[in-house]
């Protein structure tokens, strides 16, 4: 067995390895985030964070509230379990204030959207062809948007 | 059963279930205000999402309304959630003709081939169980909450794309703004506090459908029960919760 | 989209890993390389190559420092890179490689080049004066001791160093192929043989710069290259290149004959715009043509030509395993995992992530084994010698 004296430098290299492990304890302990580890391998905190949005779309619920005339003439037609904000866009805004305006929707255009022929669509769905059915007027001219059966 | 009466009863049943907490969603979209949901266990629930592509049309509103409840970045090509067109050739299966023009944004204006078998197919975050995007990050910053929605800590994230790559389905991007990974977060502030996610909520047919597996009462039971329903590569073994009904075997 | 060709999922537009991670495997990879080369005197008794030997350590370590570089500069946050140390996720490589990184620098490459040249560095620290005092005497971790016994110490712990050195070199570069080769949702990435790929063509690769940076000092210093060690050297490359260009033609094989359904994508895509990097530099001008060149070199008496072939053959291998990384990396990319559809990738000079910065990183190593070998000179007496 060699003497001390012929491995001391080793020891002094064991000792900046001590050393090194200790400041990357040190830093784990300081900078880990408090919470990590709490419900999985990661921040708790961050299921919290991403509930933080403000919401843009108040949900067909919301406008039935206020909106019971239009809700009782959807009714019972075509429309009826469209949502609101699937024509009238996101409408959370309008819904918390309502002196908001909102923007009508395009009476043609928007129709289009959905009810242009295309032969991907699946064949329960009506489509239209806008070129030759009441072009170019808007649909609304015939049918109410909220009760489109004629 | 017809088509209607069932689709109805969803609907109707939906609302029923949705009434309560919809009351109290109420209450969030009147704060306007950014709030977390105090009331919401989330071991209570395990998410899960139904895509019926019989009903899919192409309208391209899921995909407008995810952006703009999410404030994801208009320009292409960062899509949470888009739509895929298929024209496949009855002579040529394996080679399908595939477009989603800005993600299905504007919906689908061109016209398809002549002859072939044509239909839509919405794309979005399987919300896997086992997912291997969640096995590669190296932080946890991307990780799967007790109810089963597979989330970005955004103030957490490196920014390395390891997820990104490791995603078979390709719903993961960097958002150009935060140099963080990004993706569908199943409206995890909408549905914590009873509220739609802003795809389903928008659907003009019902092709999307959000489900509870671990409510009793939820009708996705019954659906999955009487409906052939695949996942997306499933030789993946993600554990995917996302199920498609009337899937073509086509479908990458 | 120009360049693009077919579908691609929306969010595949955007190619996620650039040059810079391109660049990460090929530095571990000399890094390896230089090493196993410098384990062959030191465990097994290779006499031939013992004057590469200090050469080849402090190449590994010159590149090793330089590695994190490329991953810094691709982060979008670098700020939060230390969070892969303090909260590692156990069930990600790229975490948990961070540690074997760590264990491999301090554990391995700094203790044994600490131990090989402690001699050295006590001497130095006597004769010198000033700031260049002050650092040999940090090394020296401020013992003097350079008493026979401690030099037998110093070897004999050396020797279990390397000894532990050469599956941790393993380790360093398999993990960085199991980076790749664990990912199921890439089929050109994903197999159980791309840990070993790696492997050994970072041996190609760091035997090769080794070898080069042998010729390139013995120029500088103008001494006479040992032609034993450099063909030697030569031969082991030969060696771990005829492993190399085996093990990725029976992946090749493998995948030609299985011809799952990623077969027609992958294909397509190395016949079209994989072929100049992948056939033309990778195949022919990066393996075949060394290969030629260093087992023709046995029948040449003449060294000066051997010499010269050497330093082709060691420059077209370096240029080659590039190129592999390059057609991993990249190629992996350029498919949508929807097999039905193809992406470009635009490499930008002047960006974060361009080729401008690239240059840089790959010229960064040598400045700082430049700097490392005048502060520990890997052949001391010689240079003494020639001096007087």
């Amino acid at each position: 067995m060699a003497r001390f004296r012929s491995y001391e430098h080793l020891l002094r290299l064991a000792a900046v390895f001590a050393a090194g492990v200790a400041l990357f304890l040190g830093a784990r302990w300081l900078l880990v985030p408090s919470d990590y580890g709490r419900l999985g391998a990661y921040r708790a905190s961050a299921l919290a964070q991403n509930q933080l949005r403000p919401i843009a779309y108040a949900g067909q619920v919301a406008c039935v509230e206020c909106h019971t005339d239009v809700a009782d003439l959807r009714r019972s037609n075509a429309h009826a379990r469209i949502s609101c904000e699937s024509c009238h866009g996101p409408l959370a805004r309008h819904a918390a204030d309502p002196a908001e305006a909102v923007e009508r929707p395009d009476p043609r255009a928007t129709c289009a959207v959905c009810h242009l022929p295309s032969p991907a669509k699946p064949p329960w769905f009506k489509t239209v062809a806008f070129t030759e059915h009441a072009d170019p007027g808007p649909c609304t001219t015939c049918h109410q948007a909220h009760a489109p059966k004629l | 059963m017809s088509i209607d009466r069932r689709s109805f009863l969803l609907e109707a049943s939906k609302l029923i279930v949705l009434t309560a907490p919809a009351a109290a969603a109420w209450d969030y979209v009147i704060a306007g205000a950014a709030e977390q949901a105090p009331d919401y266990d989330a071991s209570a629930h395990w998410w899960a999402m139904i895509i019926d592509v019989e009903k899919c049309i192409g309208c391209g509103r899921c995909v407008q309304a995810c952006k703009a409840e999410n404030g994801v970045p208009l320009e292409p090509q960062y899509f949470r959630t888009w739509v895929e067109r298929y024209e496949i050739d009855p002579d040529d299966p394996e080679h399908p003709h595939v477009e989603s023009p800005n993600g299905g944004y504007d919906g689908f204006p061109g016209p398809t081939k002549p002859g072939t078998k044509t239909f839509f197919v919405p794309k979005l975050c399987n919300q896997c169980a086992d997912s291997p995007c969640v096995q590669v990050c190296p932080v946890g910053a991307t990780f799967r909450t007790p109810d089963g929605v597979v989330l970005v800590d955004k103030e957490y994230c490196l920014g390395c794309r390891y997820c990104v790559q490791a995603c078979p389905y390709g719903c993961r991007y960097i958002d150009p703004r935060t140099h963080t990974a990004d993706k569908c977060t199943l409206c995890y502030h909408r549905i914590t506090k009873g509220l739609q996610t802003a795809c389903v909520e928008v659907c003009p047919t019902g092709a999307r459908y959000l489900g509870d597996l671990k409510d009793p009462r939820d009708p996705i039971h019954e659906f999955l029960r009487t409906h052939k329903v695949q996942v997306l590569k499933p030789q993946m073994a993600t554990h995917s919760k996302t199920f498609y009904n009337g899937l073509d075997g086509a479908v990458r | 989209m120009d360049g693009m060709q077919g579908f691609i999922y929306p969010n595949e537009a955007e190619l996620q890993w650039s040059i810079l991670i391109v660049l990460y495997p090929f530095i571990t990879g000399l890094v390896a390389g230089a090493f196993i080369l410098a384990s062959l005197e030191r465990v097994f008794n290779v006499q031939a190559v013992k004057p590469t030997y200090r050469l080849a350590l402090l190449t590994a370590l010159a590149f090793l420092i330089v590695a994190p570089l490329p991953l810094q500069l691709h982060l979008g946050h670098p700020e939060r890179s230390f969070e892969m140390y303090l909260t590692p996720h156990t069930t990600s490589a790229m975490a948990m490689f961070g540690f074997v990184y760590l264990w491999y620098l301090m554990a391995v490459l700094v203790v044994e080049i600490w131990l090989e040249y402690r001699q050295q560095i006590v001497t130095s620290w006597q004769r010198s004066s000033g700031l260049t005092r002050i650092a040999y005497g940090v090394l020296a971790l401020g013992s003097t001791d350079i008493s026979a016994d401690a030099l037998r110490v110093d070897d004999r712990v050396g020797r279990l160093v390397t000894i532990v050195g050469i599956p941790s070199a393993f380790l360093l570069h398999g993990y960085v192929g199991f980076i790749f080769g664990s990912v199921k949702a890439n089929p050109w990435w994903s197999t159980p043989m791309m840990p070993i790929v790696f492997l050994f063509s970072a041996i190609v690769s760091g035997v090769a710069l080794v070898m080069l940076m042998y010729q390139a000092m013995a120029w500088y210093r103008r001494v006479a290259v040992d032609m034993t060690c450099l063909d030697t050297i030569a031969r082991y490359l030969l060696y771990a290149f005829l492993i190399d260009l085996s093990l990725e033609l029976l992946d090749l094989a493998h995948r030609i004959y299985e011809a799952d359904e990623s077969f027609k994508t992958l294909d397509f895509m190395v016949h079209t715009r994989l072929f100049v990097s992948q056939i033309v530099v990778q195949i022919v001008l990066g393996t075949l043509v060394p290969i030629a060149l260093l087992a023709s070199m046995r029948w040449v008496s003449r060294a000066r030509v051997r010499q010269v072939v050497y330093a082709i053959a060691g420059m077209l291998t370096l240029v080659g395993i590039f190129a592999m990384r390059w057609n991993v990396v990249i190629g992996g990319q350029l498919f949508s995992k929807s097999f039905l559809g193809y992406t470009t990738y635009k490499l930008q000079f002047a960006t974060r992530e361009g080729l401008g910065v690239s240059i840089v990183l790959l010229l960064l190593p040598f400045l700082m084994l430049g700097g490392l070998v005048r502060l520990l000179p890997p052949w001391p007496h010689e240079d003494r010698a020639n001096a007087a």
